[in-house]
């Protein structure tokens, strides 16, 4: 199968971009500067990056929509207010999540952003759920154009006003080029920034003015130490279908008015763990030295005994040291809790820790 | 006089004497990417010609480091460990990985001269 190149191919190239094959896209993990150098950019100024790949998911609807989504999301959906978003799963009937994702309210319906190498299946799996009674439309005529620290507010407002005004996890539609652009004020950095669904033609464009404006392309590899250190989770790595959101350490995302009634998709076992306790549970993982433990690795208790596993690990630019997150048994989890990493068959000391480790930096309200 | 050699692994190798100077070259590098973390042999140690005797690692991936010739190792170079991101800055001076007595000059012969290395760097990133 031949990859697929986002509408910003060409200007990647123009910025020597190094690619990397990503969920059947070619996508830059880097460009000259470097990752450290770009992770630390957008954590001090403002970084852009290219989720065209991503995929963005328009259903077409009204109340009967809001009634057949709460079958499937363990969210509020009526409650929640036109142009606000809410992070989700798509889960199977076991509760294991088939996907991570941020739906957002649309006077037309929902939008939901779902990752690159799994919308396709997601699309199907919701076609198959809502019985095909609803316009669903998997845009790829639209990029999605993150922008990302602590100056990007001030960075698009500057041609898009009014921005600066819109409030974490909401969005609204905006004019650029005479064209709508759907942003939202979001991201997974752990910084301040937004996210902006535009018409490929234009995407250009705009990443133009922003670039002149004194944000940089960052790439995928900086995307990965950003959303690690902000202690976020990366589909595939942290999440998988053998993983619940309860033992994935989210069920602050699933809403508890919704849990009382427990209709959802995968509710009888995300009850049953919220009652009972789970077994197994996502924990932040720092080792306490300089060697880096990377997805797979093993981890073990004191008593040398195996308790769970890396799923993502780095280097982390803005700790300025080794960052993990992984799986251990529940009785394991707790923070302090001394254990051992095995690398290149020696065992290195770490401790469970608390997420993130880098502190959000998130603006609630308007500035 | 002294020449510097080149292995397929990317690693220099500078012999003066019976010691050889062993680091991995600039085109290594700009592979990798940036380098957060070192790991070298241990002083006193015996390395075998084309065996691991190191470890790089960017923030994406670990690499081995592999010796090009055989010997003990006299010294390493702690700046590296203490500061990776001096391998990025000069790889093929300050940024070297140990120091080995070596055993038989006769490994050397295999190994590549900089018109080689070049060559082979520039094919092999193609």
């Amino acid at each position: 199968m031949e990859t697929k190149k986002t509408s910003l191919y060409q200007l990647h190239q123009d910025c020597n971009a190094k690619f990397v094959e990503f969920a059947g896209y070619q996508m830059p993990i880097q460009y000259s500067e470097g990752i450290l150098e770009e992770h630390k950019f957008t954590r001090n100024h403002s970084g852009i990056f290219d989720v065209s790949h991503m995929g963005q998911l328009f259903i077409f609807g009204g109340d009967e929509l809001i009634k057949d989504l709460e079958k499937i999301f363990p969210l509020d959906l009526k409650n929640l207010k036109i142009n606000h978003s809410k992070y989700s799963f798509l889960m199977d009937k076991g509760a294991g999540i088939q996907d991570d994702l941020i739906i957002t309210k649309i006077n037309e319906g929902f939008l939901i952003i779902l990752n690159a190498a799994c919308k396709v299946n997601d699309f199907k799996i919701l076609k198959g759920l809502l019985n095909e009674k609803y316009k669903m439309v998997l845009d790829e005529n639209r990029s999605l154009i993150a922008i990302q620290g602590p100056k990007s507010s001030q960075i698009l407002n500057e041609f898009v006003d009014g921005v600066k005004n819109l409030n974490f996890m909401s969005g609204n539609w905006f004019m650029f080029e005479n064209q709508k652009v759907y942003i939202t004020r979001s991201g997974y950095t752990g910084e301040d920034g937004f996210e902006i669904s535009i018409p490929n033609e234009f995407a250009y464009k705009l990443t133009r003015e922003l670039i002149n404006r004194g944000s940089k392309l960052v790439g995928l590899g900086a995307r990965d130490t950003l959303r690690l250190e902000a202690g976020l989770c990366l589909y595939g790595n942290d999440l998988d279908k053998d993983k619940t959101p309860v033992e994935a350490n989210l069920k602050w995302a699933i809403s508890k008015e919704r849990i009382t009634k427990g209709d959802f998709i995968g509710s009888d076992i995300i009850i049953k763990q919220l009652n009972n306790g789970v077994t197994k549970i996502r924990v932040g993982i720092k080792p306490e030295g300089k060697v880096i433990a990377r997805e797979k690795t093993k981890i073990f208790n004191q008593l040398d005994i195996h308790i769970g596993e890396i799923t993502s690990g780095t280097f982390g630019p803005s700790v300025n040291g080794p960052v993990a997150m992984g799986y251990v048994e529940n009785k394991f989890s707790k923070k302090n809790t001394k254990v051992f990493l095995e690398v290149r068959g020696k065992k290195y000391p770490a401790s469970v820790c608390s997420l993130p480790f880098y502190k959000k930096s998130y603006v609630k309200g308007a500035v | 006089m002294s020449e510097v050699k080149y292995s397929k692994e990317h690693e220099w190798i500078k012999l003066e004497g019976d010691v050889a100077t062993i680091g991995i070259t600039k085109h290594a590098t700009e592979m990798l990417g940036d380098i957060v973390f070192a790991e070298l042999p241990e002083k006193g140690s015996s390395v075998e010609k084309d065996g691991t005797a190191g470890v790089v690692e960017s923030t994406k991936a670990a690499s081995d480091v592999y010796t090009p010739v055989s010997g003990e190792v006299v010294d390493t170079n702690q700046e590296i460990v203490d500061d990776p991101s001096k391998i990025n800055q000069d790889p093929e001076n300050n940024a070297w990985f140990f120091r080995l007595k070596i055993k038989d000059k006769s490994e050397m012969d295999s190994l590549m001269n900089k018109e080689d290395y070049d060559k082979f760097a520039k094919e092999s990133n193609s």
